[in-house]
Order: C-alpha cells, then sequence, then structure tokens
C-alpha cells in the first residue's frame, strides 16, 4: 500500500519549486531521470517530521515554516559580501574553494598550481560533461532519506576533487560555503572527495554567512570515497547566520586500513542537522569522530551518525559533546551496526552534554545493533551542569560568571579540538568557539 | 578604618546554624591567626568572606573598608582586593594555569579600571613571583592544580596571592601538606607580602606556622564563635593545653 502522508504548506511549496527549476538545473538526460526519481522518493513523505523514528526530535515540519526560491547566481554584490566574509575563515597554506549561494565562485577559490594527481572540478561541470562514473557514484547517497533524495534532486553545484594514488597532499583543502545573497533563498550543493590508494588529504568544510545575510537555508551533501591504506583528516564548522537552516548529509566510504579523522563543531544556524554515514567496506581500518554543539537562544541542532561496521577488524570511536545555553536544543543520534561478519570489531560512543540553563536540551539516542559476536562495543553518556566548585574558585580569583563559565567552556570543547592535528585548523576551531563565546557575551 | 570587619556573623547550611554570632576586626597592617578545632568554622568563615554560593547568613554584616561586602559577587570582592587562598584548592583540568592566571589578574584590573597588563610584563611579573615561590614553570603550564601534590597546590594559591596583590589576605591552612622546606618558603612569600596596608587572616591549627609568620593577635574559635582572643603567646598556651578550656566556654 502506497501511504500518502499529509504534506504540509512547506512540503507542498518545495514540490511547486521543483517543478519550476527542474529544467534550469545541470545536467540533462540520464540525470534530468534521476533528479525526477529522486524528487519523487522525496515526495512521497515530503519534509521529514517526528513520526519518522530519525527525525523525532527534528521535526523539520514543525521547524521549517517556508520554502525559499532557489536561490540566484550571485551577483557582484553578493560576491563581494562573500569575499569579505572568507577573510574570516582564511587558513594559512590551505587551497580555498568558495561556493557562493550555492554556486562555485572561481575568483575567490584558488584552482592554480594543483598538485600533480589532484582534480577539481565543478559539480556543474561533472554532471553536464562528466564520466559517467563519476556521475553515477555522485548519485550514490541513499534517497531513502528524504533530505538526502530532496538534494539529490536540487543539487546545482559543488566541488568534484579526485586525488590519485600515492598522493599525499599536505596542503587542507577548504570548501566553503557561503550565503551571500541579499534575499532569502534555498541553496542546494553536493560534492565529492575520492581519495586514492596510498593517498592522504586534509578536507575543512566551513559554513558562513557574509555580513547581514541572515534567514537562508542551506542543503548539502558530501560524498568521500578514502581508498586502502588512506587517510582523511576532515574539518567541518557550522557558522551560519542566526537564522538560517543547514541541513547536511555525508556518505563516507572506507578501503582497507584506511584512517578517517572527523571533526564537526556547530555554532551557528537557527537549525541545523548532520547526518552522516560512515561504512567500512575495508578490513584494518579506523574511524575517530569528534562532535561539539555549541547552542544558545533557540538554535536546535541534530547530529545522526550511523557507523556502518560490515567487514572485521574495524574500529570506530565516536565523541560527542554538546554545550547548550537558554532555550537551545542538541540532538545526537548515533547508530552502529556490527554486521555478521565484522568480528574483532572495536566500537565506541561517547556523548557528553553540558546544560547552562534550566530550558536548555541535550537529547542523546544511541543505538547498537550487533550481530557479530567477537566485539568490542559500548556506549557511555553524562549531562550535567559546570561544576559549582570551579565556578566558585574562578571567581573567587576575580573571574565574572560568564568569564567564569567561558574558561570551562573551553576547557571542554577544547578536548574535542584536540583531536584535530593540524595545528592552523586546530586554530580555526578554536577561533570559531571563541566566536560564538564572545557573541553570548 | 578597618580593613575587614565581621559583626556578629550568623550563618547557616542546609538549615543548621554553623557560626552563630561571631565578631572580628582587621585594621591594615595587622595579621590575624584563627585557630580552633576541627568543624569549629573556620573555613565556612573564609567562604563567606569569599562570597561562595550557599551560605545563607540570617543575621550580621560583614564589611570591607566600610562597604557592604555580603552585597557583592565574589569576583567584585576579588577585584576589591579580598583574597582567600583555599584549604582545598580544586584541580582544573583543560584551563591552563598560565591562561587562569592572565585571565584573572586582567579581570580584577579591568574591574579596577586599570590597564590590562601586555603580555610580556605579565610574564615577566608570573617568572619572578614563581622563582620566589620555588615553582617550577612547568607547573604552570599543566592545567590549574592538575597533577599538583599537595604541597605544589598550596604553594600556587600563595603564588595567585602575590599576583593579585590583595588588601586582605585570608590562608585557610596554608600550612597543611607542605614539608618543613616548603613552609618555609611559603611563609617567606607571605612574609614579603605583609605591608602597612595590607592585613592577613591566617587560619592553622599548628603553632609552628606562627613562628614563621608573627601573627599581632591570636583567635580562638570554637563552636562557630570566636571564644578568646590574645597575643601570640595565646597560641603558644593552645598548643600546651589544648583547645577543651574553650569549648567549655562556648
Ligand atoms: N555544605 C555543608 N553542608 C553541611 N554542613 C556543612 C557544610 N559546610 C560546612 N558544614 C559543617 O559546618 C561545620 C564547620 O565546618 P568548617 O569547614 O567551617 O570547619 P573548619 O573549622 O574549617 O574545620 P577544619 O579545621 O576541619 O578545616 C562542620 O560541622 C561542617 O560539617
Ligand atoms: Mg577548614
Amino acid at each position: 500500500m502506497n501511504v500518502v502522508l499529509a504534506k504540509n504548506e512547506t512540503g507542498r511549496a518545495l514540490s511547486e519549486s521543483f517543478a519550476v527549476v527542474r529544467d534550469r538545473l545541470p545536467g540533462g538526460g540520464k540525470i534530468a531521470e534521476a533528479r525526477n526519481t529522486a524528487f519523487e522518493v522525496y515526495d512521497r513523505v515530503g519534509l521529514p517530521h517526528r513520526r519518522l523514528e530519525d527525525w523525532k526530535y527534528t521535526d523539520l515540519r514543525a521547524l521549517m515554516r517556508e520554502v525559499l526560491p532557489l536561490a540566484a547566481e550571485p551577483d557582484a554584490a553578493a560576491l563581494k559580501q562573500a569575499a569579505a566574509a572568507v577573510k574570516l575563515q582564511a587558513i594559512k597554506g590551505a587551497r580555498r574553494l568558495v561556493l557562493v549561494d550555492g554556486v562555485f565562485a572561481p575568483k575567490l577559490s584558488e584552482l592554480e598550481g594543483l598538485e600533480k594527481g589532484v582534480t577539481v572540478r565543478t559539480l556543474r561541470a561533472v554532471l553536464e560533461t562528466g564520466d559517467a562514473a563519476l556521475q553515477t557514484q555522485l548519485f550514490t547517497p541513499d534517497n531513502a532519506n528524504p533530505m538526502v533524495a530532496l538534494n539529490s534532486a536540487m543539487m546545482t553545484d559543488g566541488v568534484v576533487i579526485e586525488i590519485a594514488n600515492g598522493v599525499v597532499l599536505k596542503q587542507p583543502l577548504q570548501i566553503i560555503h557561503v550565503a551571500g545573497g541579499a534575499t532569502p533563498a534555498a541553496i542546494f550543493t553536493r560534492s565529492l572527495l575520492r581519495l586514492g590508494e596510498d593517498a592522504g588529504a586534509t578536507l575543512v568544510e566551513s559554513y558562513i554567512a557574509a555580513d547581514g545575510v541572515k534567514a537562508y537555508q542551506t542543503h548539502d551533501s558530501l560524498i568521500v570515497a578514502i581508498g586502502d591504506n588512506s587517510r582523511l583528516d576532515h574539518v567541518r564548522l557550522i557558522e551560519d547566520g542566526r537564522d538560517a537552516f543547514n541541513i547536511s548529509s555525508a556518505a563516507v566510504t572506507l578501503g582497507a586500513h584506511a584512517h578517517f579523522n572527523t571533526f564537526g563543531m556547530t555554532s551557528g544556524a537557527a537549525v541545523s542537522r548532520y547526518q552522516a554515514t560512515i561504512a567500512f567496506a575495508g578490513e584494518g581500518s579506523r574511524v575517530e569522530t569528534n562532535g561539539v554543539n555549541l547552542l544558545n537562544g533557540r538554535q536546535h541542532a541534530d547530529t545522526t551518525l550511523f557507523m556502518d561496521h560490515a567487514v572485521p577488524h574495524c574500529a570506530s570511536r565516536e565523541v560527542f559533546r554538546a554545550v547548550v545555553d537558554d532555550r537551545g536544543h542538541s540532538v545526537f543520534q548515533g547508530r552502529i551496526v556490527v554486521r555478521p561478519d565484522a568480528q574483532k570489531t572495536d566500537a565506541k560512543m561517547m556523548t557528553r552534554a553540558l546544560l547552562l540553563s534550566d530550558d536548555a536540551e541535550a537529547d542523546n539516542k544511541p543505538e547498537l545493533e550487533i550481530f557479530a559476536d567477537d566485539v568490542t562495543c559500548g556506549h557511555g553518556a553524562t549531562t550535567g551542569a559546570l561544576d559549582e566548585s570551579l565556578l566558585f574558585y574562578l571567581r573567587a580569583r576575580g573571574l565574572s560568571e560568564k568569564e567564569a563559565q567561558a574558561l570551562l567552556i573551553q576547557a571542554f570543547v577544547g578536548e574535542a579540538i584536540e583531536s584535530i592535528v593540524n595545528d592552523d585548523l586546530r586554530e580555526l576551531a578554536i577561533a570559531a568557539a571563541q566566536r560564538w563565546l564572545e557573541a553570548r557575551g | 578604618m578597618p580593613l575587614l570587619e565581621v559583626k556578629d556573623l550568623k550563618v547557616r547550611v542546609e538549615d543548621r546554624e554553623i557560626l552563630h554570632g561571631l565578631t572580628l576586626t582587621v585594621n591594615p597592617g595587622e595579621v590575624h591567626a584563627i585557630m580552633g578545632p576541627n568543624g569549629s568554622g573556620k573555613s565556612t568563615l573564609s567562604h563567606v568572606i569569599a562570597g561562595k554560593p550557599g551560605y545563607e547568613v540570617t543575621d550580621g554584616e560583614i564589611l570591607f573598608r566600610g562597604e557592604d561586602l555580603l552585597e557583592m559577587e565574589p569576583d567584585e570582592r576579588a577585584a576589591k582586593g579580598v583574597f582567600l587562598a583555599f584549604q582545598y584548592p580544586v584541580e582544573i583540568p583543560g584551563v591552563a594555569t598560565m591562561n587562569f592566571l592572565r585571565t584573572a589578574l586582567n579581570a580584577q584590573r579591568k574591574a579596577r579600571g586599570e590597564s590590562e597588563f601586555s603580555t610580556p610584563d605579565f610574564l615577566k611579573k608570573v617568572r619572578e613571583v614563581a622563582k620566589s615561590l620555588n615553582i617550577p614553570q612547568d607547573m604552570l603550564k599543566r592545567g590549574v592544580n592538575v597533577g599538583f601534590s599537595g604541597g605544589e597546590k598550596k604553594r600556587n594559591e600563595i603564588l595567585q596571592m602575590a599576583l593579585f596583590e590583595p588588601a586582605v589576605c585570608i590562608l585557610d591552612e596554608m600550612d597543611s601538606g607542605l614539608d618543613i622546606d616548603a613552609l618555609r618558603i611559603a611563609a617567606d612569600g607571605v612574609n614579603a607580602l605583609r605591608s602597612p596596608d595590607r592585613a592577613m587572616v591566617v587560619i592553622t591549627h599548628y603553632q609552628r606556622l606562627l613562628n614563621y609568620i608573627v601573627p599581632d593577635f591570636v583567635h580562638v574559635m570554637s563552636k562557630g564563635r570566636v571564644v578568646k582572643s590574645g597575643g601570640k603567646d595565646l597560641a603558644l598556651e593552645l598548643e600546651a593545653s589544648g583547645y577543651t578550656q574553650f569549648e567549655d566556654a562556648a
């Protein structure tokens, strides 16, 4: 039976939006077909709501009150605004790849002097003229997730990076998503990073808004394939405007003896959801994921991770921290599946929440599904306020309540930031946390 | 004007009265010693002066240079020059000692309308003080009190006192956990801070500390009151005869 759920106004508006823009989206033929299929899948459910188990804490139907028109190509003013915002995120020695309102901005990006074995193309170019295999890979994320399906249908641009076997990039690659348009709009991007065998890279993703740009909706998705014996370091910083939505997904696969170290911090956006699927496809691989939510006001941030242990001898570590003030709402859903073949899996998950006010909320949903018998798996969670005796010690030394809290929050977040290997990226994350702390006064 | 006046102070913790009308007047330049058996309320007094939450003052007042101290936030008191060297300094993992010291010093200076210390000036000052207290540099690189021995924690308190240059220093059992050499070094640090416009309140169980930091007055506390005050000889008397005689008086 085909159950058609009632769709709210926003959902309906999205359907209309797709009908209007579909002919303008890049890629014809098979790609247009794939978009249509994806949209149909999305349209069957519409915006996810709390009656869907996976979305029970993040009811987009309730949270997303309006659907914004697809962003226009950035004009000169938007690009200028974006250029100024990008400066704040500058990291020494990083190769910058900038998307303004969902469109690759060559003038703000650095494409010259690419290392041998590295190619960078825009998603638009790949959809329009790329080889079929790459195009197929761009449609691999699972459309069963409505927001992934919507992204598959609507994606307009992004960056597609390929790193050949044996290439170890010293220079971090930094994708900066900037909202620069004067009118509120919806932005749909998708990027891909293919890391060959015996290779190494560092990828940074920053989400920011130009000065004064507030209400917009970013829908992003990332596909990562890490080859055998390769290592990817990954940092994501959500510093979107305070009225913005950020709905992002990631699909990561690891070959054998590969290593994925990922750090994510959300301090911006009104509502955000990051849903990542990390799948082990080869033995002897390792994943470390560290997440931080820094929330105040009425910010809502949801991180939903699915760790798929499909093969033996892999290890995963997930540590998720939340600092929630005012009426902020932090959500962490961590699902670990250990499939029957995945013996000797070592999977651990930990969440720690610091609640700074009585109305602050942190929800934590761990799910372990273990189908192999010789494994080490575990999860733990703590929730609490800042330690009163530490606060008093600091205040007795002259720190105001906010200053004392800030030092203790920095220490709490600092433990997660320590997991970032690159010094400059650690500084970038510290600066982002600092901006959040300063904004709370 | 006295620096610190505690007048008929009554304090409750969780519905139990701990201080039952305590009076103490401390003038600039004076060193007061407070002695008394375990549980007599010495730390409670020091906490209430510093502004620790959880204590209910039901009667009496505390004036600092004539101003109502109980109306002030703990950080305001610190900026005005009230310093408590804790009996049990806490460990603060993840907060580097140097960062903590600089943040605290600059917060106090800012609150007083003074300019913040530049990094080189600050480092120079900390190094000098640390050296005089025999505190190794690598201790300052660690988290605040993290992995410090009992004696190191106490020395870190004296270091802060020397750095912040407060007007009233309350030292709550700074001698506990210190070996003889460390005790002498810490006491020298305290003595170096003695000045005509600064006062000290030294809480201790042992006469020995008072050989190093010679008090002008000695007070005996028992069951939440000062039951006897005298000169430095009172400490010797206590050492010889114990507290029992005063407990009857309380
Ligand atoms: N938070 C609290 N809750 C309940 N009782 C308390 C609390 N703090 C202190 N007390 C009680 O108040 C009394 C005085 O304690 P305080 O720590 O001031 O004594 P003290 O004179 O410093 O003792 P010591 O010499 O052992 O350090 C004790 O009986 C103690 O148990
Ligand atoms: Mg005590």
